[in-house]
């Protein structure tokens, strides 16, 4: 099988490199988890209005859910709140299958690479780990800060 | 088919041609490439006689037990309480009364947890586990510890992965109410100097439950000779089928717990008003058990027997030692439990690439390896990492399946250059 479906070298660049990589003080903070393999996500999510205006976020993954999240701050940075929701459905579809047979939503952009997930069933949580902090994120809109999941 | 006496070549060493015959998964091709099975630290594979056994059980001999006084149970009774004398005989316990089956190792260590904290433990008392402990021997503590109002106390690990003996005496004291231990560390492959453990424990009157989950698969048991209180251990993980587990206690231990479990056959009798129970091994087997997975679980101890853990445990040294030098001579690769006293586990890290990379890369060219954190977060923490790789040997592994591994890990690292 090729490899390079599921590693593509955008998705490695992005496990080296992380983007956005840090803390946001006084941003939403949300933890996630996968608790089969122990890694863990620290996200902040920073909301002006309707917009996320900044998101950062640490942790620890193997290069799916590193490079997952990185390029997610990347493609959510900027974007109102249906804005990103629409992302997170798009995403979701591409890496688990649901889109097969669809040409990828342009919107997504170099989320795209990640449609090899699909291919690889228990490699699935790990790409969406950080997008399931995300949106819890921004469903706790008007609940305080800090909490932990 | 061999027979098997066979299994073992006058040399002493492992017929593995034989012996691979046996095990018919190993002839799968998964995504087109020859299986290199090296997780069975998880679960081992199981050969043809195990299955054949479960088969002819439920073709030819299934009845409930301890039941019926017709043909099939009685049948069925006999089956089920050979495997019992089966697993005395393979643990050297004095009695089979000494012997209950579970579910699995868990199981069989929620039971003491819940029985001896029942009758034994306080508040204020103390448990000693260790930092090396799989979950299951420290959740069913805490748990236990919950109820009672008991602390738990962890013996800590060295840098090479030992338990840290001279720290585990001064952790013992007056309120200390049992020390709870795993024989054979599943994610770093030590093996616990166990005798040594158990006679600093009871000098003080402590008992002591070990974990043997990893040991039982590998390494010729003595429990009398160990003189621990309590063993735990899986019928899965050393060529018998899931659903199968063991607890031993020593001496009278059963007569003093409390039962675990209510139902029928762990009665004398009953009245609505109050029961008396059956003596052990009943008391603790409360409704129907794995009945087939217990008859054909006999199969695996006599397989094992046969080969003889000696034959066994060299071999996996051999096949350990080699992938130790070869793997840790490969750049950026942090071998996680280096001490001298191992059983086939190589647990590692890559520098760069996360263990989940590792496993999945490598499962692409056929080579099964278990990533994660092997249920034992303490440790991880322990050594700084969330997680390692780990690939561990049985019987049926061969150097080809080391090769695999070695060129596996190479490939790993084209790909995250």
């Amino acid at each position: 099988m090729d490899l390079g479906a599921l590693y593509e070298e955008v998705i490695l660049d992005h496990n080296r490199s992380p983007r956005n990589w840090g803390e946001i003080p006084g941003a939403r903070h949300i933890e996630g988890r996968n608790p089969l393999c122990g890694d863990k996500i620290s996200l902040d999510v920073l909301v002006d209005g309707d917009v996320v205006s900044d998101i950062k976020f640490t942790g620890e993954g193997c290069a799916i859910s590193k490079a997952s999240a990185s390029m997610m701050t990347q493609a959510i940075k900027g974007k109102t709140r249906e804005e990103a929701d629409r992302i997170f459905e798009g995403f979701h579809d591409l890496v688990t299958g649901k889109a097969a047979g669809a040409t990828p939503d342009k919107s997504l952009g170099s989320l795209r690479a990640f449609a090899g997930v699909a291919r690889f069933p228990t490699r699935v949580k790990c790409a969406t780990m950080a997008w399931h902090a995300l949106r819890e994120a921004l469903a706790r809109e008007g609940t305080e800060l800090r909490a932990d999941s | 088919m061999a027979t098997i006496t066979e299994l073992t070549r006058e040399s002493g060493a492992l017929d593995l041609d034989r012996i691979r015959a046996d095990f018919p998964i190993l002839g799968i091709r998964p995504r087109g490439k020859r299986l290199v099975y090296l997780d069975s630290a998880a679960t081992s594979q199981k050969p043809r006689q195990v299955i054949d056994a479960l088969t002819r059980y439920y073709e030819e001999e299934n009845g409930n037990i301890h039941r019926g006084v017709h043909y099939l149970s009685e049948l069925a009774t006999i089956r089920y309480d050979e495997t019992r004398e089966a697993v005395r005989r393979f643990i050297k316990a004095r009695s089979t009364n000494e012997v209950v089956f579970t579910r699995n190792t868990t199981e069989s260590i929620n039971l003491v947890a819940s029985s001896f904290g029942q009758a034994f433990v306080k508040a204020g008392d103390e448990i000693v586990v260790s930092y090396m402990e799989h979950h299951s021997n420290i959740v069913p503590w805490q748990l236990m510890a919950g109820r009672t109002g008991a602390v738990i106390r962890a013996v800590p690990v060295t840098d090479i992965g030992e338990l840290d003996l001279d720290a585990y005496e001064s952790l013992l004291n007056s309120r200390t109410k049992l020390v709870a231990l795993s024989w054979v560390s599943n994610a770093l492959g030590t093996i616990n100097p166990v005798r040594r453990i158990v006679e600093i424990a009871h000098a003080r009157g402590i008992p002591v439950l070990l974990d043997g989950a990893q040991a039982a698969p590998h390494l010729p048991i003595d429990v009398q000779s160990v003189g621990c209180d309590f063993l735990a251990f899986s019928g899965h993980k050393m060529l018998g089928p899931t659903g199968v587990g063991v607890l031993y206690a020593r001496d009278d231990w059963f007569d003093r717990l409390p039962p675990y479990q209510g139902g029928g056959d762990m009665i004398e009798t009953v009245a609505i008003e109050q029961t008396t129970y059956a003596k052990a091994p009943s008391k603790f087997e409360a409704g129907t058990p794995n009945i087939g997975s217990v008859v054909a679980f006999r199969a695996a101890i006599e397989y094992l027997e046969h080969t003889t853990l000696e034959a066994i445990s060299l071999h996996e040294h051999t096949l350990l030692a080699e992938a130790t030098e070869r793997v840790g001579a490969l750049r950026g690769i942090r071998l996680i439990g280096t001490a001298p006293s191992k059983a086939g586990v190589l647990s590692f890290t890559m520098d760069g690439v996360h263990p989940h990379d590792i496993a999945t890369i490598l499962d692409q060219q056929g080579v099964a390896i278990r990533a994660g954190h092997h249920c034992t977060q303490p440790l991880m923490t322990r050594f700084g990492c969330g997680a390692t790789a780990r690939a561990s040997f049985y019987l049926y592994n061969t150097m080809e399946d080391v090769n695999a591994l070695v060129e596996g890990l190479e490939r790993v690292r084209e790909v995250f250059t």
